[in-house]
């Protein structure tokens, strides 16, 4: 019986249609975009002007606080504007464009493929190389990785989980990276273990990737402390509270951190990531993107610059098809659908998904008959009919209640609906409204506290 | 290439749908149909064509003319409920009373409060003990099943509670079928109610398609067979043993189908539970003690009324809270 | 007979020690409210609307009670002619204030906005602007899903096809649920503006893009480009213009008129048809509900 999360979870249709093709690098376009908030937290602060020339690897934006990451350039090149961009949800943000020329690079960066095992930094020196680095969870939270690694005081972190689960259908890029490139993988675990200073580690993988699960655990034999966990198929595994459940067997109290249960969980992608920041000196300025999608003719994996337009990646996979309705930043799940595709490929972009006209459209919403299959499926043990339902009453105390932020927004009470009903969608808005009064209200008490 | 649609994530649905659940209701209830024909001929066919389809026409002239809304007849809620219906009505029935009863069920029990998702009791149910109340001469006359020549007019509940009432003990009514008889269906009773091996194969269809949980039809007959053992057990000259309350008295129909209602059952599988409870201990309260023979219909009537109150006090386990 | 001269007895002796009962612990719990508090609610419309700034009707009569000064509380719903009759039942003076109204600030509707994408998800305005900014390329434009139609507790807003947002000035009564639901700070509530000929003169700018004007214009062919011409015209110093959108202070306003014909993208609107000088004008509006387009 193989492991996994005890409470609800779905079975969505795979779809993994890019699986068998391999990451191929994606040619360098003339002209990056790289916006300054590719992260959660405050926006990077520009450090170069227009007209400044820039190598690949050169640092163009600093962090704009802790929680913050540094932006490096993906390309060499001029610096053409520092200028706002509609992005894919159509809001300004300020990015910088880089006119690219040749393909020059930072001569810190060892370019080499060669596997450097040892490593020489300290832990407080890793976790400071991390953050110079630019590096932030890939999987598509884009979290600073730094501020994840520092261990707050009081807390112990016992264990680190690496997902490897990519539950969402369609994407593969964490699965052809695996396949691929499975050594710099376990290596970016040794230096996390060393920065966390544990020496356990779990790499929950789903056992629809026998090949990445077998290609592991082969080479994890020399990694002292991995274990590679093969885990049942069921969505949403990848969450982070899921994961650990599923890996470690201990669930993450409500309101509460991954760290609370001992726990720190990464994505391979990261993993991947910090083994070339550390161990090369190579800042996040290149990522797999899976770009996939049923209407697409080739869909593939690719080595992205930063800073690409999406176009550029799907005319790469193919070509726009003419049956496309909707573009998707992300897994079907959870991404976010785009306005257009003249958006660069941030750090988080893990997928490019493309759906065709009819699978765009939802299906037409009945009554809700109470089925309680949305109640069944709920991996948060959440009654997803009533927070939908108090959320579009705008009862925000009464959701409050009923654990509203408890939600992790998998989606999986929209998939399951019968009838169809936007669920999510309201006990997101009642999320957000319920967070703010939170917000404020502690706000409030702090401001009362400093009075007195 | 067009304009791109934006929505909110998820992008992708399970295709799961009211129709795929409620025409699936309606394939898990085609044994107990071709049961109900077998035993009892075209007084079946007439009585549940009529029922069905006076249901679904009284659904679509509300929705047209009363809601002015589009009809969503198609979605199979309404055949459901007209089936259901008939399956426990006699099949000897005058067609102008399953008419009054159809237009009851839909007209009042469910589109008063709104159609489909809004009514709080079964309207099926609530349709059969409105005609009980109403035409309860018509309502308790059983025809024979074809073929059985053994006793008419009356069901295994109903000879029970006669001869108990009469003085004699369990063991003295001669006219009790043989357990077989209620397996299979040959006895007297409503259309849908007889066999149980046909509502048996139609749960274990209900369960393979995930319309269903096991939560609510094990709940209700265990609470009937512990409670019918613990007072067999006490005294088996005035009780019944608990395989025949079982199969009698459409405590099948009524625990698979009838209280399995996604509407009008609670939304937890803790709830289920109790709502479970509570419809086999009532059912068995009314059969032993009550005036009527037969408590199932009752028993979910009453637990379908307490159902937003376990909707309110059950909540599902929940995430990293021991 | 017996048996029915028990009941009665039982039924009368539970009766009389209940209403001791109860008698005793109403004085206990007693809990005293002016009763001015109740006669000047009878007075409020009853519609807790909270339009007030106060938990409903009620919320407002204690306030009142309470207040010296009424002269910056008042119902909105009910406007002057309750506030005088309150006035009259507390002895005290009633403020006076301008009678206001919703007016939404968009041009754009359901059939004449440019689309660029097309939103799928649950029909709420609030959801919607959570997740991107909007289905036209104008980032600050209505979204069309009748946030402020569901917060209208009077009947006041509609969505008209061709027209956008339309506010029904009879059924207004600028209670500010509408200005409160809408996400995109689209509606405002403006004073109704002096009566002349049976209609409420007022003026307003039909736009709040902040985008700079080559964007705006892109955007949407009715968007305020910010070009100042309103403001170079207007002889009351009413108009301003700040972060690339033009704004009329109602306050300096006069109603002349004379902006609605200066504007080059039609972004100012009025209840009136525009002045006939400098050029004649075509006045199409004869309800105060058209649009001087």
């Amino acid at each position: 019986m193989l492991k996994t999360f005890k409470i609800g979870g779905i079975h969505p249709d795979e779809n993994k249609l890019s699986a068998a093709s391999p990451i191929q690098v994606l040619p360098v376009p003339a002209e990056v975009k790289i916006p300054l908030a590719q992260h959660i937290g405050a926006p990077a602060q520009p450090c170069v002007e227009a007209g400044a020339k820039v190598k690949v690897g050169s640092l163009i934006a600093k962090a704009g606080g802790f929680v913050s990451a540094n932006v490096h350039s993906s390309v060499s090149g001029t610096v053409k504007k520092i200028e706002d961009f509609v992005d894919a949800n159509g809001l300004r943000k300020m990015a910088i464009v880089i006119t690219v020329e040749g393909d020059e690079w930072e001569e810190s960066i060892d370019r080499s493929t060669d596997i450097v095992r040892d490593i020489k930094l300290e832990p407080k020196e890793i976790i400071a190389k991390v953050a110079e680095m630019g590096l932030v969870g890939m999987g598509g939270a884009t979290f600073p990785t730094h501020v994840k690694l520092a261990v707050p005081d009081g807390q112990k972190c016992e264990a680190l989980v690496i997902n490897g689960v990519e539950c969402e259908p369609y994407l593969t890029s964490d699965h052809r990276a695996m396949l691929e490139r499975p050594e710099e993988i376990l290596m970016g675990v040794k230096i996390l273990m060393k920065a966390l200073q544990i020496d356990k580690a779990y790499i929950g993988i789903e056992n629809n990737k026998p090949d990445a699960i077998a290609k592991l655990t082969e080479l994890a034999k020399n990694y002292p402390g991995v274990t590679i966990q093969p885990l049942k198929l069921k969505y949403p595994q990848g969450g982070e509270k899921q994961l650990i459940d599923a890996c470690m067997d201990r669930q993450v109290p409500s309101g509460k951190l991954p760290i609370n249960v001992g726990a720190v969980v990464q994505n391979v992608g990261t993993a991947l990531a910090v083994y070339e920041a550390v161990q090369k000196n190579k800042p996040l300025i290149e990522r797999v993107v899976c770009v996939t999608g049923k209407p697409l003719a080739k869909p593939s994996n690719f080595l992205v610059r930063i800073g690409t337009p999406v176009s550029a990646c799907i005319e790469a996979a193919g070509g726009m098809p003419e049956d496309c309705g909707k573009v998707i930043g992300g897994g079907p799940m959870m991404g976010r659908a785009m306005i257009h595709t003249d958006v660069p490929v941030i750090k988080g972009t893990s997928g490019i998904l493309l759906m065709n006209k009819k699978e765009s459209k939802r299906p037409e919403m009945a009554n809700c008959i109470r089925c309680a299959k949305c109640v069944n499926v709920c991996p948060m043990g959440l009654e997803p009919y009533l927070l939908s339902k108090l959320a579009s009453k705008e009862l925000w105390d009464e959701a409050q209640v009923h654990n509203v932020m408890d939600c992790i927004e998998c989606g999986s009470c929209n998939f399951t609906c019968p009838s169809n009903r936007p669920l999510l969608d309201y006990i997101r808005l009642g999320k957000g409204k319920v967070g703010a009064i939170l917000r404020a209200k502690a706000a409030e008490a702090k401001a009362a506290a400093e009075k007195k | 290439m067009d304009k791109l649609t934006v929505a909110p994530s998820p992008h992708v649905h399970g295709h799961d749908s009211v129709k795929r659940n409620m025409y699936g209701v309606l394939i898990a209830l085609a044994p107990a149909l071709a049961a109900s024909l077998w035993f009892f001929g075209l007084g079946a066919l007439t009585v549940i064509l009529t029922s069905v389809l006076s249901c679904v026409l009284f659904e679509f002239l509300i929705q047209k003319f009363l809601f002015k809304t589009k009809p969503t007849i198609t979605d199979g809620s309404a055949a459901v409920t007209g089936l259901i219906l008939a399956f426990n009505l006699p099949s000897n029935l005058p067609l102008w009373i399953v008419v009054i009863g159809a237009l009851f069920a839909i007209g009042v029990c469910k589109m008063t409060f709104g159609g489909l998702g809004q009514n709080i009791v079964n309207p099926a149910i609530a349709g059969r003990v409105f005609l009980l109340v109403s035409f309860p001469a018509q309502m308790t006359t059983w025809p024979a099943p074809a073929g059985v020549d053994a006793y008419t007019g009356a069901t295994p509940l109903g000879l029970l509670k006669e001869g108990l009432h009469t003085g004699k003990s369990v063991a003295e009514i001669a006219d009790l079928p043989s357990s077989t008889d209620m397996l299979m269906g040959s006895i007297g009773g409503s259309l849908g109610e007889v066999s149980a091996i046909a509502l048996l194969i139609g749960l274990v269809v209900m369960l393979a398609m995930r319309i269903i949980t096991w939560h609510i039809p094990v709940s209700v007959l265990g609470t009937m067979a512990i409670f019918a053992a613990i007072a067999w057990g006490i005294d088996p000259a005035t009780n019944a043993d608990p395989l025949f309350h079982l199969l009698t008295g459409g405590a099948m129909l009524g625990a698979i189908f009838m209280a399995t209602d996604y509407v009008t059952s609670p939304m937890t599988k803790s709830g289920m539970l109790i709502y479970g409870f509570g419809i086999g201990l009532l059912t068995m309260l009314i059969r032993c003690y009550g005036a009527y023979p037969e408590g199932m219909s009752f028993a979910i009537l009453i637990m379908n009324i307490v159902t937003p109150l376990i909707n309110k006090y059950t909540h599902p386990k929940r995430f990293g809270v021991k | 007979m017996n048996s029915v001269l028990i009941t009665i007895a039982v039924l009368a002796v539970l009766g009389c020690s209940l209403a001791v009962i109860l008698y005793f612990v109403s004085q206990k719990f007693k809990v005293y409210e002016d009763p001015k508090i109740a006669e000047v609610e009878a007075e409020l419309p009853g519609a807790n609307c909270g339009g007030c700034g106060f938990p409903g009707c009620h919320g407002l009569a204690e306030a009142l009670a309470k207040a010296d000064d009424l002269s910056n509380m008042g119902c909105p719903v009910g406007g002057a002619p309750v506030m005088a009759k309150i006035a009259a039942i507390l002895g005290k003076e009633a403020g006076s204030a301008d009678p206001m109204v919703a007016v939404a600030r968009c041009g754009a509707s359901c059939n004449t906005r440019i689309k660029v994408a097309e939103y799928d998800g649950a029909k709420s305005c609030a959801i919607a602007a959570s997740h991107f900014s909007s289905e036209t390329a104008c980032a600050f434009s209505c979204l069309g899903h009748g946030d402020c139609v569901n917060a209208c507790q009077f009947d006041a807003i509609t969505i008209d096809p061709d027209k956008g947002v339309v506010v029904d000035d009879a059924k207004c009564v600028a209670c500010g649920g509408c200005v409160k639901a809408c996400p995109k700070n689209i509606i405002e509530l403006r004073p109704k503006g002096r009566l002349v000929q049976g209609i409420n003169r007022r003026v307003w700018v039909n736009c709040v893009n902040k985008d700079r004007g080559p964007v705006a214009m892109k955007a949407c062919k009715n968007a305020c480009i910010a070009c100042g011409k309103c403001a170079k015209v207007c002889k009351f110093n009413a108009i301003v213009i700040e972060n690339n959108v033009a704004y009329i202070d109602h306050a300096k306003c006069k109603a002349c008129g004379l902006c609605l014909n200066e504007c080059p993208t039609h972004a100012i609107q009025a209840t009136f048809p525009a002045p006939p000088k400098p050029k004649p004008a075509p006045a199409p509006a004869e309800a105060p509900q058209a649009k001087a387009e």
